[in-house]
């Protein structure tokens, strides 16, 4: 009897190990059915063509999506171009008085930024850049892409510089630093890796989406690089034509998705590298 | 000739309402060694930070009284010419785990925006390395990272940035606290030659430290300074009971 009890829960303890790797595997599932999926669709339509020129008209073989993807990186490369420096220098503030009633505060709010919809700020967007601006612009994409970046970057370097030892920064002081200095040639040298990873991460947070943008840099059929005129982006472009009824722009689509997908992947593991390469050794 | 160069008079330093230092009255000697010992809580090392003005970087952290240098009082001026006049040594080595040794020595230059000459930089980190007699254990390998020396090493790399600055004066909050005794007795031959240019005032827990390397003693008691006297003199023949109760290892 006592020994039947203990090979049950032998068998039991057994199982459950074998549930949680199964489990865990399991998580990896969706990712690489993905994967398979869009690459199985989207590669056959991936060529030099399809790089280097915009769509062609509905019925007209062929065409690419140059215009969407200099357009997404116009506007994310405008979008880091806001929200980095802010985040950053918000960052090493939490980091530096993090029991101030600022602090507090700024903490709350970022947060809580971070989990506002998308659509609702491409809204606000909407009301308080593009109305008054008088159109849709990729200026207006970026700075809804910028609100999105910054919860992210502010709070990965404030957690990366909170782990830094507090005697590395008293070595900078005790040499007559002043602070701007102690922050950009010392804490933030040091951190980088962190503060890094924490950017690139929120780019390929901002690389897919497509709500803020569908209110603010509008869409393109051409090419442009006038940040005041309406922009193609890649998201906006996956969009519009899966949502079509034409074969080929539906080839487009998933060509698209493709690169979109490669992209972030990309973004994720380069961070990787990042973090393992400039990992300063303390 | 001895002339005073730090000098404080009724001194005091909280934290919150914690009164860590009460009443300090010294005058530190130009070109000597001075030891701050006492037992762990009493206030040596906070005393320590307050000279630089290293303590009110800790939130929370007040103080009252006169500290000058040269006359010139600390409180008033601003901490960062304080800190250039006034070097620190750590506890812990703390080198710039991202810099070399060679861009360690200079950091003070180099992080400050301090632009100087190849030959000009290269005489200060060889000057100052030789100095804390570093220099032949490092000068083949002055471009790798700091943090891969060992941990006696990078505490006088740490003493060798300090020096670097041409400071007049050098803290050492217990410097040799976390390193090996060979380690340690290397730095403390420093103190010696260090002294020629330097004022050194040194924190340490351990009497025999204080009575090897020290012209003068401060014994520092629940942030009291209870005897201010010469070395030799407060080790033989202290005056208050405490004293001799700490000498003695009554209590530690």
């Amino acid at each position: 009897m006592r020994t039947d009890h203990i090979k049950y829960r032998i068998g039991k303890s057994k199982g459950f190990r074998i549930l949680v790797f199964v489990l865990a595997f399991a998580c990896m599932i969706p990712l690489a059915a993905i994967l398979f999926y869009i690459i199985k669709a989207g590669i056959a339509h991936i060529n030099w063509d399809f790089l280097v020129n915009i769509p062609r008209p509905v019925g007209e073989k062929g065409g690419g999506i140059v215009n969407a993807l200099l357009g997404s990186i116009l506007i994310i490369a405008l979008a880091s171009l806001i929200a980095i420096p802010i985040g950053i220098l918000a960052g090493v503030y939490l980091s530096e008085n993090s029991k101030s009633r600022l602090a507090y505060w700024c903490r709350l709010s970022v947060d809580i930024l971070q989990g506002i919809p998308s659509i609702v700020i491409g809204i606000i967007a909407y009301f308080w850049l593009v109305k008054p601006l008088g159109g849709f612009s990729a200026l207006s994409g970026s700075a809804a892409l910028a609100i999105m970046m910054l919860p992210i970057i502010v709070r990965s370097t404030e957690e990366t510089l909170k782990m830094l030892p507090p005697s590395l920064k008293e070595a900078a002081f005790a040499l007559g630093m002043p602070f701007h200095r102690v922050i950009f040639k010392v804490i933030i040298p040091v951190g980088i890796s962190g503060i890094l990873s924490g950017v690139m991460l929120s780019i390929a947070r901002i690389t897919g989406e497509t709500a803020p943008l569908l209110f603010t840099a509008f869409g393109n059929p051409y090419l442009s690089g006038d940040v005041t005129a309406p922009v193609q982006s890649l998201p906006l472009l996956i969009f519009n034509y899966a949502t079509s009824p034409y074969n080929d722009w539906h080839d487009l689509a998933w060509g698209a998705s493709l690169i979109l997908l490669v992209w972030v992947l990309f973004l994720n593991i380069f961070t990787k590298l990042i973090s393992a390469k400039w990992k300063v050794q303390l | 000739m001895e002339s005073t160069i730090i000098k404080s008079r009724n001194f005091n330093a909280s934290f919150g309402s914690n009164h860590v230092v009460k009443n300090v009255n010294i005058d530190i000697p130009r070109n000597h060694v001075v030891a701050v010992m006492g037992p762990s809580g009493c206030g040596k090392t906070t005393y320590l930070r307050c000279i630089n003005r290293m303590h009110e970087l800790i939130p929370g952290a007040t103080c009252r009284g006169m500290m000058t240098i040269n006359e010139e009082d600390i409180y008033t001026m601003h901490p960062i010419f304080v800190r250039l006049k006034i070097g620190m040594v750590f506890q812990r080595p703390n080198p710039f785990p991202n810099l070399s040794i060679y861009d360690n020595v200079i950091a003070g230059y180099k992080l400050n925006g301090i632009k100087l000459a190849r030959a000009e930089k290269d005489r200060i980190v060889e000057h100052s390395l030789t100095r804390v007699a570093l220099w032949n254990e490092v000068k083949d390998s002055l471009m790798k990272k700091g943090a891969f020396l060992s941990g006696g090493q990078q505490q006088r790399l740490c003493i060798a940035r300090a020096v670097a600055m041409e400071p007049e004066v050098l803290l050492f909050d217990e410097p040799t606290s976390a390193l090996d005794p060979i380690s340690t007795s290397t730095v403390e031959d420093l103190f010696h030659e260090l002294k020629a240019n330097y004022t050194l005032i040194i924190v340490t827990h351990n009497m025999q430290q204080a009575a090897r390397v020290s012209d003068k003693t401060a014994f520092f008691y629940m942030g009291e300074l209870v005897e201010y006297e010469l070395t030799k003199d407060i080790f033989t023949n202290p005056r208050d009971s405490r004293t001799q109760n700490y000498i003695t290892g009554r209590f530690s």
